[in-house]
């Protein structure tokens, strides 16, 4: 695990970057002085006397990432993660907005709880937007008290990362929610379909040895949501989206005019179950990899809108919980530090995803999604953006990560891209 | 790889025969008759030789004498020093070799290590009255001390050198020879 | 040859051949006056079985004795595992006391792969999860050499829970490599998705199984998969898909029957039938030595990845 350290930011210029926002129209190459947190002015000729001058030539730099769907298991689990340790690893990868899933101990399901994750988030360089449970303890039987928790900051209600399996409940949180403008998160997993599966349900699993969770696992909880999204006409998101089915059902949805949105993790949109032929843990993830053919639509999906926004699912895991045979292994890769880089040199590079389309769905459409303000580089704006060589490549190793946890699925990749400096807060961190 | 470079022709197809006829007059009259015999020939060539000196006894008693064959890799004292374990032949010993004498038949006595197995492997058979051996080439350089009963020909050897026993009945024709061989590199 | 043995999956039409050669050769060992051999002497041999089984863990542990190995057992109940070790911790302690070969059963598949990872010694895969069970495999084979001369164009059926069964896997991998035909006979909710990737017929009904194979591998049907709603009842099972004299003889061929055992006698396969000229089933056990004789002996030599 790394350290992080952040300094408050003075009077700061950003030399020689490329600056690129698809939001405000804005792909230049020039200088942007910073002052007192916020972006002083874009252009060319700023004097440098009193600024402390970060050349950057060759870099990019974009709005601040924000991720949907992070788990950082403080309280309760804190030897996996911290608030501090979860922020850092944001930061390290070009997350300034996080929000976070309430399996937390105890659950994120009282003003308490929530004011304690924004406590501890005032002293990082992130801002997080804590989702609070929609049922009591995420037990699926009675709903939390949701109008105190929206009062005390919570942005979006999921049991994540169960979905809800009552459908009666679950329309009863879509119709209350539809008070405050707050979304509803479901993760699509049918529970007694998934059974205890390991991977996904097909050929591999029986050459494996596996038991499998088949798509319709998802396909069907996805259409539930679907129609309960559409009968309540309440805002429903839908996490961590896997299957190329769902991505159909969702592209109709939204064509009938369905107030749905949904997410895709990185690892789904670069990887398939074939990765799982060695029974290596960090490839134990739910929703399971997929098919190649799974995988192919999601890419569609994300290319043609369908699919909204990227989200990491962030999940650590300590070594003695990951490090054990895939039976016994716990589901979940951590995601922040290696999310913009993996799909950049996945999707990007391969020109199989426009870079534009990627921030998009990395910066914009998730603080859409909860009806944040969205980071922009102009004139005014609070500096809120990360630095990026995408001319180099790092190597993930076991040692390079602010995590407390190290079950990266991408561990021992190379990949593309590679961050320089975030700012955000008033504070800026070098790598 | 093994390549081998001839040297010398030690004994011709004539003197070959002749040598087993000697062996097994020797075995004969040593052991006084064949009667409580029990021939063993080891992988690969001692028990094909095995079967020619039986043939001689045979043409001079007038009597079938039982043999078997041994493979002794379960029994090497190398096993653990090997890159690879050696595919295993077959041990086929059909008879009870209790309280016989066992002629052990090999071509060529070298550090005496393939012995010392065959006989530890040859106790866990039975018990024999007595074990004797017979081999075609001694050539010296042995690790052990052992000592062949019945020596077809006493053969200085060098280490570089090999020896090479050919039989009619596996080989098409009787020789022995001496041989170079050279380790190739594959 | 591979150095490890993690499942006929991963194994040459040769080493299969090689292994089962050998078998038949320590068969031979089996049948001297005194069984045993010195080969392995020196070499220690931990039985790590984190499964509970019997009758694989004495044949192995008869065969390390037979080749004069030393073997530690070392099963899961009162172990450190109990408490809460990790299964890394507890290879890496075992390699501490410099072990040479580890013949290990786990319920999660892949435990043998993992603990390649994890030390340098030998893995033989005793049988993991629902993923294989190469020695099995190689026994089945070897035992129907043994009474049929040669499995090429063998039509052999394997009978029962599939989608549960590593001896499934490992008796399909190996009997196709070596050139058998194979066909799987179960209800549909026993036999895995996509099974048909094996290139293996499949049947529903057991006298349509008993007319295509020359040989029934029949399966030990757990009474567990009821209650989780596979099939209904056990009377039903037994009169669609258990294998009796009178279903035999309909045909007018001779059929050959193997169970990895235990047999649940009256369930899978009538009372006496195990007993019958029709089965292998002790023959199965008896090569099981010698062919696990045969592994130990030629993974003992094959050295670590230079």
């Amino acid at each position: 695990m790394k350290e992080f350290k952040a300094k408050k930011q003075n009077e700061i210029l950003i030399k020689g970057a490329r600056l690129l926002d698809p939001g405000s129209k804005l792909d230049k190459v020039a200088d942007m002085l910073l002052r007192q947190g916020k972006i002083a002015g874009i252009g060319q000729g700023f004097p440098s006397e009193n600024a402390d001058v970060l050349d950057v030539g060759g870099c990019v730099v974009f709005p601040g990432f924000f991720d949907l769907h992070a788990h950082l298991r403080e309280p309760g689990f804190e030897d996996q993660e911290t608030i501090a340790s979860g922020c850092a690893a944001a930061i390290a990868g070009g997350f300034t907005g996080l929000c976070t899933m309430p399996d937390t101990e105890p659950v994120t399901d009282t003003r308490g709880v929530v004011e304690f994750i924004q406590r501890a988030a005032e002293k990082t360089m992130v801002d997080i937007s804590p989702a609070a449970a929609i049922t009591k303890d995420c037990c699926g039987a009675e709903l939390a008290e949701m109008a105190e928790l929206v009062q005390a900051g919570a942005v979006a209600f999921s049991d994540a990362p169960h979905s809800l399996a009552n459908a009666g409940l679950l329309r009863h949180a879509l119709d209350y929610a539809c008070m405050f403008k707050v979304p509803v998160i479901d993760v699509c997993e049918h529970a007694g379909l998934a059974g205890d599966g390991l991977m996904h349900e097909g050929a591999m699993s029986t050459r494996l040895g596996m038991r499998g969770i088949p798509g319709i696992a998802e396909d069907i909880i996805i259409s539930r949501d679907l129609h309960l999204a559409e009968y309540t006409g309440a805002a429903m998101h839908l996490a961590k989206i896997s299957t190329k089915r769902a991505v159909e059902l969702i592209r109709d949805a939204k064509k009938r005019g369905v107030k749905v949105t949904c997410d895709v993790t990185p690892h789904h949109c670069l990887l398939a179950e074939e990765s799982l032929a060695h029974y290596n843990t960090d490839f134990k993830v739910k929703p399971p990899l997929r098919t190649v053919a799974d995988r192919e639509a999601l890419i569609k999906g994300l290319r043609d809108g369908t699919i909204d926004a990227i989200a990491t699912d962030h999940t650590p895991h300590s070594p003695e919980e990951k490090q054990v045979e895939i039976l016994a292994a716990p589901f979940g890769t951590t995601g922040l530090e290696t999310a913009f880089s993996a799909l950049y040199s996945g999707l990007v590079q391969s020109g199989r995803l426009p870079l534009e389309i990627l921030l998009q769905k990395i910066s914009v459409a998730p603080r859409k999604i909860l009806h944040l303000t969205v980071p922009a580089l102009r004139e005014g704006a609070p500096a809120n953006f990360s630095i990026w060589d995408l001319q180099a490549q790092r190597q993930v190793t076991a040692d390079s990560f602010y995590s407390r946890s190290r079950n990266s699925i991408f561990l021992n990749d190379t990949l593309q891209g590679v961050i320089k400096a975030v700012c955000n807060k008033g504070q800026i961190w070098q790598a | 790889m093994k390549k081998e470079k001839y040297l010398a022709e030690i004994i011709d197809p004539n003197g070959f025969q002749r040598t087993l006829r000697r062996l097994a007059s020797e075995i004969l009259e040593q052991c006084g008759g064949a009667g409580n015999l029990v021939f063993i020939g080891l992988h690969t060539r001692g028990f094909p030789l095995a079967k020619r000196i039986i043939e001689c006894v045979k043409t001079e008693e007038n009597v079938d004498v039982p043999i078997g064959s041994l493979d002794v890799t379960l029994y090497r004292d190398d096993i653990n020093h090997r890159a690879e374990s050696l595919q295993m032949q077959v041990t086929d010993v059909p008879m009870d070799i209790a309280g016989k004498t066992v002629i052990l038949v090999d071509d060529v006595l070298y550090t005496g290590r393939t012995i010392r197995a065959a006989m530890d492997a040859l106790i866990d058979l039975g018990r024999p009255a007595k074990i004797r051996l017979v081999v075609m080439i001694d050539r010296g350089h042995r690790d052990l001390p052992i000592k062949a009963d019945f020596i077809g020909k006493y053969l200085p050897t060098s280490l570089g050198e090999e020896v090479s026993v050919k039989l009619k009945n596996i080989d098409g024709e009787d020789g022995v020879y001496l041989v170079s061989t050279e380790r190739e590199e594959t | 040859m591979n150095r490890h043995l993690l499942g006929l999956e991963y194994c040459s039409r040769e080493e299969i051949e090689s292994i089962i050669q050998t078998g038949f050769s320590f068969k031979e060992v089996l049948s001297r006056p005194i069984p045993k051999v010195p080969t392995l002497r020196g070499k220690t041999i931990v039985n790590l079985f984190f499964e509970n089984s019997t009758r694989t863990r004495i044949s192995f542990e008869l065969a390390q004795k037979r080749l004069s190995a030393d073997t530690v057992n070392f099963s899961v109940a009162g172990s450190s595992v109990a408490k809460g070790e990790s299964l890394r911790d507890t290879i890496r302690n075992i390699e501490a006391m410099k072990i040479d070969m580890v013949v290990v059963r786990h319920k999660s598949p892949g435990v043998p792969c993992f603990l390649t990872e994890c030390t340098d010694a030998v893995i033989i895969n005793a049988g993991d999860g629902l993923h294989e069970h190469p020695t099995q495999g190689l026994l089945d084979i070897m035992t129907l050499q043994e009474k049929l001369g040669s499995v090429e164009g063998l039509k052999v059926v394997i009978v029962g829970d599939i989608l549960h069964s590593r001896v499934a896997r490992s008796n399909i991998y190996g009997l196709q490599k070596l050139g058998a035909k194979v066909a799987l006979c179960g209800p549909p909710t026993l036999i895995p998705v996509k099974a048909e990737q094996w290139g293996v017929e499949i049947f529903y009904d057991i006298g349509d199984a008993i007319r295509w194979g020359d040989v029934l591998n029949i399966l030990r049907i757990q009474l567990e998969r009821q209650s989780a709603g596979l099939f209904p009842s056990r009377r039903e099972y037994t009169q669609r898909f258990g294998v009796t004299l009178e279903k035999l003889r309909r045909v007018d061929k001779e059929i050959t029957i193997m169970h990895p055992g235990p047999i649940n006698r009256g369930l899978e396969l009538e009372h006496d039938l195990a007993d019958s000229e029709f089965s292998v089933i002790l023959d199965q056990v008896t090569n099981g030595v010698a062919l696990r004789m045969a592994v130990l002996y030629l993974k003992s030599g094959v050295p670590a990845q230079e």
